[in-house]
């Protein structure tokens, strides 16, 4: 039961930063149509921004404390969002009213050049930080184990909790965020209606990528390590997360977000242990589980779980 | 002598499929002009010219003396054209209330005046403030369209084919709050319609487009006492 616990308070953190990138998806999708592959690498150059800001600071003298932490966050946001924007403004907006794919491939491509952009500009190894947020507070003892909360992960419930609410107020009560409804339900007629409808999508991809620039940070943070392959595979879970949801419904990037992040910390917990059929289970295959979600979504759930149908009253 | 809007030889086309061809057509300041035609006439792809959505091959658009062929759609809309488009295009997904809002919100202007317009001319609409756009019926999306294209206070209206698919009740009510606009506050309307008897009463001049052409023009009386007219577009009694 404690075991139990402790891996939900662990599923819940991981699935949290899922969630911040599952966002950054279903708002392109919403609002153009297309999958942004390259931006699982928007999440990895905002964890390197975040490393490397870091490193600054501590060079500088003032690395720890909550300031240095919100500083960096702000910092990473910032340089994030600015290669958000070129993405979508080099690879994506040219090819707008081209045939379907061809974003989709861009995307790819882009996707590419991001890593090799990281991988030689700092770097083929993974990069280590020293830890800079510690300690925890132990919930309850029962059997011998005790369930904990790290300070990190509450920082990331907390961090990713304020940032989703500050967006979903942005989204349903500014004038920017009625506009990137209206692009997103209607785009001609927000554009007959004086809308520049480029900008509101650059914006929405600036907004995807400074959300993905938090996530970035929190995973350095909490694994205390960037490489230029890591937005691979956190990307396809966090897409898989978007799809589960259903692609274009924010709550639901949070909630596949949360159940791609418990699913995943389950299987490495429980698969192998000596009871019934899990012994039978590799806790190595906790990515198999994941995307085998993605596939069965696909297929029996294409719509996601909060996605809705794609009927228009005429 | 200077028309609000100007059409000179224009041509536009979908694709490899030419929709209108050689179009001249003028509006004064204050007029109601009609367009009439049968389906697939070249009616909407007229007015979405106008907006440069297809931009025209060829030909100019020329608004209150400013040639706006090939501006982006967002800005000849901020330059004063407004229009209720071809199948209404209400954001289903947004109250009433914010559907109107998005009218007005590109023009930085305050929109407490917009809406009290809205509700006084069609009171149906502030029964229906905050539903969602996508539940409205025909009629109400009707008005909807009408009333946020109005939000931005533009010189010209186009309104495409606004009694399509609704009840005779509700076409007069449309109807007539269309006059009254233009009769208290001046505005110019360029009104798209396959119901060319309605259409031809509440116009000061009308155009016939058959397949791209324009093959008549005159006062909305003239047109409506051509024998040609009667048998295409007013059946015969």
């Amino acid at each position: 039961m404690a075991y139990a616990l402790q891996q939900l308070i662990n599923g819940v953190a991981l699935g949290m930063i899922y969630g911040l990138i599952a966002v950054g998806y279903t708002m392109v999708y919403g609002i153009i149509g297309m999958i942004n592959f390259a931006h699982g690498d928007i999440f990895m150059v905002g964890a390197f921004v975040s490393l490397i800001s870091f490193v600054l600071l501590s060079t500088g003298g003032w690395a720890a404390g909550p300031g240095a932490v919100l500083l960096v966050l702000l910092i990473s946001m910032a340089i994030t969002a600015l290669y958000g924007w070129s993405v979508e403004r080099i690879a994506y907006r040219p090819l707008r009213g081209s045939f379907r794919l061809a974003p989709l491939i861009s995307a790819i491509g882009m996707s590419i050049v991001l890593q090799n952009f990281v991988q030689v500009s700092q770097g083929a190894r993974a990069k280590p930080i020293e830890p800079i947020i510690t300690g925890s507070v132990e919930l309850w003892h029962g059997n011998g184990f005790a369930v904990s909360v790290s300070s990190m992960q509450l920082v990331i419930v907390v961090v990713t909790l304020a940032v989703l609410a500050v967006f979903t107020w942005m989204v349903t009560r500014t004038r920017l965020g009625r506009a990137m409804r209206a692009c997103e339900q209607d785009r001609k007629m927000a554009g007959l209606l004086g809308i520049d409808t480029d900008r509101t999508i650059s914006i929405t991809f600036v907004i995807g990528a400074a959300l993905a620039a938090v996530a970035g940070t929190l995973y350095l943070l909490r694994y205390g390590l960037a490489d230029f392959f890591m937005g691979f595979i956190v990307g396809v879970k966090a897409f898989t997360a978007a799809v589960l949801g259903g692609v274009g419904s924010l709550p639901g990037a949070l909630l596949g977000g949360l159940l791609i992040g418990l699913i995943e910390t389950m299987w490495s917990a429980y698969a192998g242990q000596d009871m019934f059929l899990l012994r039978e289970l590799n806790p190595a295959y906790k990515d198999v589980a994941a995307f085998a979600i993605l596939i069965a979504t696909l297929i029996f759930l294409p719509s996601g779980l909060l996605g809705r149908a794609e009927v228009e009253k005429v | 002598m200077t028309a609000m809007l100007r059409l000179e030889n224009v041509t536009s086309a979908y694709g490899a499929v030419e929709a209108l061809r050689g179009v001249s057509v003028h509006v004064e300041k204050g007029e109601i002009v009609t367009l009439i035609g049968a389906n697939g006439a070249g009616k909407s792809t007229l007015l979405m010219t106008i907006f440069g959505s297809p931009r025209a091959r060829a030909g100019r658009v020329i608004f209150e003396g400013r040639d706006i062929t090939g501006m982006p759609l967002h800005e000849i809309a901020r330059a004063g054209i407004a229009q209720a488009p071809e199948g209404r295009r209400i954001f289903p997904r947004m109250s009433v209330r914010e559907n109107l809002l998005m009218g007005a919100q590109s023009f930085g202007i305050d929109p407490a005046p917009g809406l009290e317009q809205a509700f006084t001319l069609f009171p149906r609409l502030k029964e229906r403030e905050s539903q969602r756009g996508g539940t409205l019926s025909g009629g109400e999306q009707q008005m909807l369209a009408i009333a946020r294209a109005l939000m931005s206070r533009p010189r010209l209206l186009l309104l495409d084919e606004p009694s399509l698919g609704l009840a005779p009740l509700v076409v007069r009510g449309i109807f007539s709050a269309i006059r009254t606009l233009n009769a208290e506050t001046g505005l110019t309307v360029l009104l798209v319609e396959q119901n060319a008897n309605q259409a031809l009463r509440l116009a000061h001049r009308g155009y016939v487009l058959v397949t791209g052409r324009i093959t008549l023009e005159g006062t909305g009386a003239e047109l409506l006492a051509r024998p040609e007219i009667r048998d295409a577009y007013l059946g015969t009694h």
